[in-house]
């Protein structure tokens, strides 16, 4: 039986969204788990992970608000993202890399292929990253990013979001994301967010959290992510480093 | 036993990931610290190839990152770290291109692989493939996974070596839809 249950993830075709519809594939992925379960292979190398605590990252590299500074401070609000990365049995998930990418206030992309009429910030790269702790806890500095317009449909908009990319034990564990904030009007009209599964949706909106928020400095959003993780057993530890 | 609690949904790696998720110039200290080359040791190779949509046209904007075992068919080895990442901007022909070592078998029952996962706008949740290789024709032809994908889909999975100037060349084009879709696989 699969690990990871494809039904908690958006579908490779969602109409609305229409760049999925050449891009995503067809036919329905061949389940790995069970191929391997009928043969007399011990673990695939989809499975065998030691990817955590392999990545050096700059002990600045999370706060965005100062990492890319050019002489001056980023315009727009300041945010604190925190929260706890755990796998799907409840396990914290220490050592993970972390990778974070988002527009600056205006909702703007340090990037070629963003071309819309919105300014740059020269004080604002809107690039993160971290390692979790021994308690799977993450915590990024930076600015609210704004919402854009896009070319999906007339008149469409992108909610607010931060982009995630999580690397865990093994690739099973892959995860890119999308980050969103509370009592976003956006988010009803936004096809990329209405293609998670009913009842899933609300798991990428992160919430308000005075506990995380810095008196006198920024606001905080608690975000937790769980990823797929392997289940312990007895004989794990054997093998890894 | 406790229910697991279901994943964090994903979503698209979305048109701007280079930001993230590639090396940038200049940027140091926020260059990524994931480069589209492996070191160690072992016979050099490359592996390149293109993404194509369901109109047969090129991707311009797919991510692809690799995952594979040592020269010995070693995944965990504390000396050696068989990650990488590459885009289909990362060469002029709009390949996706990485530098690494051959990987050696890591059973009798396989033959060697490297695990490929692939991401890009449009693609709202990723997908996960394996590439084999052409001049391993006996261990392909004994490989317990291969054997189980369907005869007529196999070539999909499998990269064709095609030397340039002394290097070793292996070419692996993806296809996301259409009569050539690639076997993908979930987990």
């Amino acid at each position: 039986m699969s690990r990871i249950d494809l039904n908690q993830h958006p579908p490779f075709a969602h109409s609305d969204y229409k760049s999925s519809l050449l891009r995503g594939p067809k036919k329905h992925p061949l389940d790995l788990s069970e191929l391997c379960a009928n043969s007399t292979i011990a673990k695939a190398g989809e499975f065998a992970g030691c990817l955590t605590n392999r990545f050096p990252v700059n002990e600045f590299a999370n706060d965005l608000i100062r990492n890319s500074q050019q002489g001056g401070t980023p315009l727009g609000e300041r945010i604190i993202v925190s929260g706890q990365v755990l796998n799907q049995w409840g396990k914290p998930e220490p050592g993970v890399l972390i990778e974070i990418w988002q527009a600056n206030a205006s909702g703007r992309y340090v990037h070629k292929a963003d071309k819309q009429d919105a300014p740059l910030d020269p004080n604002f790269l809107g690039v993160g990253r971290c390692i979790t702790d021994t308690n799977g806890y993450y915590r990024f500095y930076s600015i609210k990013p704004g919402a854009y317009p896009w070319k999906n449909h007339p008149n469409a908009w992108r909610p607010q979001h931060i982009h995630f990319s999580l690397i865990g034990e093994s690739i099973a564990d892959r995860l890119v994301t999308q980050m969103y904030f509370p009592g976003d009007p956006l988010l009803s009209h936004d096809p990329i967010f209405l293609s998670v599964p009913a009842g899933m949706q609300e798991r990428l909106i992160s919430t308000f959290d005075i506990g995380i928020t810095e008196a006198d400095f920024a606001l905080g959003y608690h975000f937790d992510i769980v990823l797929a993780g392997a289940k312990a057993t007895p004989t794990d530890g054997k093998g890894t480093i | 036993m406790k229910a697991p609690t279901p994943l964090t949904p994903s979503q698209t790696v979305g048109p701007f990931f280079t930001i993230g998720l590639s090396q940038l110039q200049n940027l140091e200290p926020l260059e990524s610290p994931v480069s589209n080359l492996i070191a160690g040791e072992g016979n050099k190779i490359s592996i390149a190839g293109r993404v194509f949509d369901g109109n047969n046209e090129a991707i311009p904007d797919a991510l692809i990152e690799i995952w594979q075992a040592n020269a010995s068919g070693d995944f965990i080895d504390p000396n050696f770290f068989g990650f990488a990442r590459s885009h289909t901007n990362d060469d002029p022909e709009g390949r996706f291109l990485f530098d690494t070592i051959k990987p050696g078998a890591a059973s009798e029952v396989e033959a060697p692989y490297v695990c490929a996962t692939v991401f890009m706008r449009g693609l709202l949740t990723q997908v996960y493939t394996r590439i084999y290789f052409s001049d391993e024709k006996e261990a392909n032809s004994i490989d317990q996974i291969l054997n189980q994908v369907p005869k007529t889909r196999r070539k999909s999975l499998i990269a064709q070596r095609n030397d340039s100037n002394g290097r070793i060349l292996y070419e692996f084009n993806i296809h996301m839809q259409g009569d050539d879709e690639t076997v993908f696989f979930s987990l």
